[in-house]
């Protein structure tokens, strides 16, 4: 047979009619359109994602542990739902003393924190130039044994007291083993990272003599005046304050309560407030005088404690004769309602007005703390507030302003000291705490450059960086930058790669929160006792250690007293000794609260000098700081003013604070970045609030490009227009600008810290910036 | 002469010069242009294409294809379902639902030792047990065999607890097995021929032949008077 063209055309149309009459009727092509369906949908994502194995959830039994969140001072309960040995979710804890139920978003992003890209993998040596991010990773005995080495060579060259430690906290066993080894070590230098709490402590010292922070009973209050407070942005312990709100809005069955918000921009508090009151912002000290010259003149203060337990409220002579100036005499004369007006821009009726509907409520409650209240502030500001609070006769009474208790634990050992400790400990703090200038403040964290040069000229050799992220959250990062530069040796016991261990030459990473035990003092804010216990639900998931552990390590290796001063086996050891008989209920039920806790009488709560609340602080004298003028004894208003000339700067720029957006030492995680509104953040350019007035002068309109200027840097940022904030002002989301962390928040804004510079509090030293003075022209 | 006449000439003319020319080249011209003469087997030559094509798809496809399609896998051990629902009782002695609802699945090595923890008798695959996976304490990568994909939420509480429907109806008699089957998975999709079940062409006899939507919708029509909406296994 011959294969011609009719043949071959035969053949193949024969073979293919009953190859695909065969293949159609085998199950072949069904089958495989089904597995087809199965392997786009399951496999081939699954190998986008990088491979087949651990990508998918793990199957298997479901439980939920317990413990408390430790990624603010808001020390919520929180449950964590565990499928197998993963944890998968995070909620509130019911029931628990501080949230019951309630999480905010930052809390329940934590597995983001716990599973993240960024965690620290293990100890890290620097391997490149301080900030490029190259490191090697090291063992644990390796790290140590260089820590040692550093502090050992320090301690036997005189130079104990040239090694700081920086910690976000002084309470709890943790902050407590850093200050017991600086102690035992030989160094005066613990400082604790700027919050509000360092200038309320202050004030707490200094009118009520007492060494504790602030408690404010805000479920009991029904009036809630609020001098630029984030009540639901992130201030105190979040959760508990934005139940209070409801609280406060539901009336909870009875009358509603009122919120006045001061505030130079219509942040969510100021728009869910009753009263918005706009006035020009870092004045808010002179409307709290004002408010007590109307309180004061119309006789609306509360007569018995007035009477009974102030000093200083009236005018008052001393055994020579001399007659020093009371505040009821201060403000009668200084801060008339049309003179406040001047200085605030509030009518003077408005004045009038809140003043009188504040002095009248059943319980009313002045609070204090800028935005989320991550900056010290002005001292006589906070005294001013506080001052609103005696007058209305609220101080340790429900409804009102206390302070803040702490659940009793066993106290540790005396440490004794070696002749090395007792020189060291007996030089002055490296940061001007404490001494002759600033006697009274106990750690002023934001003097870098002070800090670094040292109060003898010497300046630190030795940084250790616990739970804090000094790079990122002290204002003026340019300056903290070069004062890192300087400091030979950088440790930080970071859980995660952040902008200080990127500046860091060890990084000896502690657990993660979720991975490890440590108690958790009353949180922030709050007016009863509650103690915490963080426990681990998951296993650690790098090679890290417990800080605590790490810390003895290094101890003990020192030897002699240092070694000493630290008789635990390990943390846990710590933990429970310190715990006592309280342990026990502290394991079982995740925290320790004291319901019957009762506030103390008026009596036994003032231990200032002269034993009662102190309007003229006698404090200042006794403490050996000089006050110049009379006033300076006295709440009032002390304008801090902004850095800048107002001629090349003619706007205000002031960093506004969002609850989808840490800006503290912990990163935001994903979740939170992605709920940031268009106008808020778009692609890697944060906005910037802007009245449409002030934009319509400068020719910036919605979404334009601009280059915002500073006496401290510059960037470029995107105009959002919004009637929500005052003329003249520019307002900066804060917690943006990362350097550090993964695509979703490095390089994403810029960071409102880079923009800032410090500004201190005359008398406390403290940081006491609200804003600076800016520029805004089309990029 | 009409035309046709004329047309049937001039091929018949072509025809002769053809031949002519084929037989002055020696080649033979008999058989290929002679289709329609009876007797010539040359229609057979697409018939025969035809059913090469066919045979060459069809058989594969039923046989060889199945085999392509599973990968083969032994369970780490050869377990003995019969003797230990002896042993234990019902299936929820192993199988069981926990406290808040969820079902159990394959054991966990927790299980195991609850009786194993060392060897009872003399069987191989017992040894195997304590020396691989209980002194180590490491848990037994079982196969499962009725793992659905991802995307289908099943629960069991609701089907045999408020349903009280029977282990076996889409398990089948498993309880009386005196080893495990190999486990066969599809080599596109990782999950088990269970799913499918072991006819190609998806026919099944019992019910717990195939464990697909389709297998699901059925029974649910039966019991419940509609097959369910998506929602209700794809969340």
């Amino acid at each position: 047979m011959k294969l011609d063209r009719r043949t071959f055309i035969e053949v193949a149309l024969g073979f293919s009619i009953g190859a695909g009459t065969g293949f159609m009727l085998t199950p072949v092509n069904w089958k495989l359109m089904d597995d087809m369906t199965i392997w786009s949908q399951e496999l081939w994502p699954r190998y986008q994602l990088g491979g087949l194995k651990g990508k998918l959830p793990q199957r298997g039994e479901v439980s939920n542990a317990d413990t408390v969140c430790k990624l603010c001072p808001g020390g919520c309960g929180i449950t964590v739902r565990k499928v197998e040995k993963r944890a998968t979710k995070i909620e509130g804890r019911d029931g628990y003393p501080v949230n019951d139920g309630g999480i905010c978003p930052l809390g329940a992003s934590g597995l983001q924190l716990l599973y993240g890209p960024w965690r620290t993998p293990g100890p890290l040596k620097r391997s490149g130039k301080r900030g490029s991010g190259h490191f090697s990773r090291i063992s644990w005995e390796e790290a140590i044994h260089e820590v040692v080495e550093k502090l050992s060579a320090l301690r036997h060259h005189g130079e104990a007291h040239k090694v700081a430690a920086i910690l976000d906290s002084d309470r709890g066993t943790v902050p407590q083993l850093f200050s017991r080894f600086l102690q035992a070590y030989g160094s005066p230098n613990f400082i604790r990272t700027a919050s509000d709490q360092d200038t309320y402590e202050l004030t707490l010292k200094l009118m009520q003599g007492a060494d504790s922070s602030v408690g404010y009973d805000l479920e009991g209050a029904n009036f809630i005046l609020s001098f630029g407070s984030g009540l639901i942005e992130g201030w105190g312990a979040p959760v508990r304050v934005i139940q209070a709100h409801s609280i406060w809005r539901s009336g909870n069955g009875t009358k509603r309560a009122k919120v006045v918000q001061i505030e130079p921009r219509l942040s969510n508090t100021a728009a869910k407030a009753d009263d918005w009151y706009p006035i020009k912002p870092g004045t808010e000290g002179a409307l709290a005088m004002g408010l007590a010259h109307v309180i004061v003149k119309e006789s609306l203060y509360d007569f018995s404690f007035i009477g009974s337990q102030t000093f200083g409220f009236e005018d008052w002579s001393d055994v020579t004769g001399k007659t020093y100036t009371g505040f009821k005499r201060l403000v009668m004369d200084e801060y008339g309602p049309a003179n406040v007006s001047k200085i605030t821009g509030l009518s003077a009726k408005k004045i009038v007005d809140l003043a009188r509907a504040f002095a009248k409520a059943e319980r009313p409650l002045a609070v204090w703390g800028r935005g989320k209240g991550t900056t010290s502030g002005s001292l006589y500001e906070c005294m001013a507030v506080h001052a609103l609070n005696a007058l209305v006769g609220n101080i340790n009474k429900p409804g009102g302003v206390s302070t803040r208790p702490e659940v009793a634990m066993q106290p540790w050992p005396e440490v004794v000291v070696d002749n090395i400790a007792w020189a060291g400990s007996s030089m002055p703090r490296a940061d001007g705490a404490g001494t002759s200038r600033y006697p009274l403040t106990k750690y002023l964290p934001d003097r870098w450059p002070q800090i670094v040069s040292g109060s003898d000229g010497g300046g630190i050799k030795a940084l250790l960086v616990q739970g804090a992220d000094p790079c990122f959250t002290t204002m003026d990062s340019a300056a903290v930058a070069k004062a890192f530069e300087q400091i030979p040796f950088v440790v930080s016991f970071s859980t995660f790669l952040d902008e200080t261990a990127f500046n860091a030459d060890l990084v000896l990473p502690n657990h993660h929160y979720l991975e490890r035990w440590e108690d958790v003092p009353t949180p922030i804010g709050l007016h009863k006792p509650v103690l915490g216990l963080c426990k681990p639900v998951v296993s650690p998931q790098f090679d890290t250690k417990h800080v605590g552990d790490v810390l003895m390590t290094i101890a003990k290796s020192l030897g002699g007293t240092v070694a000493e001063a630290f008789p635990w086996g390990d943390y846990e050891s710590v933990l429970k000794d310190t715990m006592g008989e309280k342990w026990d209920t502290l394991e079982e039920m995740g925290y320790v609260a004291e319901a019957d806790y009762r506030l103390s009488t008026w009596g036994s709560t003032f231990g200032t000098p002269s034993g009662k609340f102190e309007f003229y602080v006698s404090t200042f004298d006794q403490a050996g700081k000089e006050i110049s003028e009379d006033v300076g004894y006295l709440p009032h208003y002390q304008p801090i003013k902004p850095e800048g000339n107002a001629v090349r700067y003619p706007l205000i720029l002031i960093p506004t604070e969002l609850m989808r957006l840490a800006d503290g030492a912990v990163g935001n995680p994903p979740f939170c970045t992605k709920t940031m509104e268009e106008n808020e953040l778009k692609g890697n350019d944060l906005f910037v609030e802007v009245n449409p007035k002030t934009a319509a002068e400068y020719g910036l309109s919605e979404g334009l490009h601009a280059t915002l200027t500073t006496p401290k840097g510059k960037g470029t940022v995107l105009v959002h227009l919004s009637e929500g904030i005052m003329p003249g002002l520019i307002g900066i989301p804060k917690g943006l600008g990362h350097t550090a962390y993964d695509d979703y928040l490095a390089g994403k804004g810029i960071s409102a810290n880079s923009l800032m510079g410090v500004v201190e509090d005359p008398v406390s030293g403290l940081c006491a910036t609200w804003g600076i003075r800016a520029k805004l022209t089309r990029a | 002469m009409s035309t046709t006449e004329e047309k049937e000439q001039a091929v018949a003319e072509e025809q002769e010069q053809a031949s002519d020319e084929q037989a002055a080249q020696g080649a033979p011209a008999e058989e290929e242009h002679e289709p329609a003469k009876p007797g010539n087997w040359r229609f057979l030559i697409p018939i025969i294409a035809l059913a090469v094509g066919f045979g060459a798809h069809f058989v594969p496809g039923w046989i060889l294809f199945p085999q392509l399609l599973y990968g083969k896998k032994l369970q780490p051990i050869d377990f003995n379902h019969k003797l230990h629902v002896a042993e234990t009782g019902e299936c929820e002695g192993c199988h069981y639902f926990r406290d808040d609802g969820s079902f159990s699945g394959v054991p966990k090595l927790a299980s195991c030792v609850e009786c194993h923890e060392e060897q009872l008798g003399s069987h191989p695959e017992e040894a195997k047990l304590v020396k691989d996976y209980v002194e180590p304490g490491k848990e037994i990568p079982w196969l499962i065999y009725a793992r659905q994909p991802q995307c289908v939420f099943f629960s069991h509480s609701a089907h045999i607890t408020m349903g009280g429907m029977e282990c076996s109806t889409c398990h089948g008699q498993i309880g009386d097995s005196t080893h495990t089957k190999t486990y066969q998975y599809n080599r596109l999709t990782l999950y088990s021929r269970d799913i499918w079940g072991y006819n190609i062409a998806g026919y099944k006899k019992h019910t717990w032949d195939r464990m697909k939507m389709d297998d699901c919708a059925e029974c649910h029509l039966e019991k419940t008077g509609h097959k369910g909406a998506c929602f209700q296994c794809h969340k």
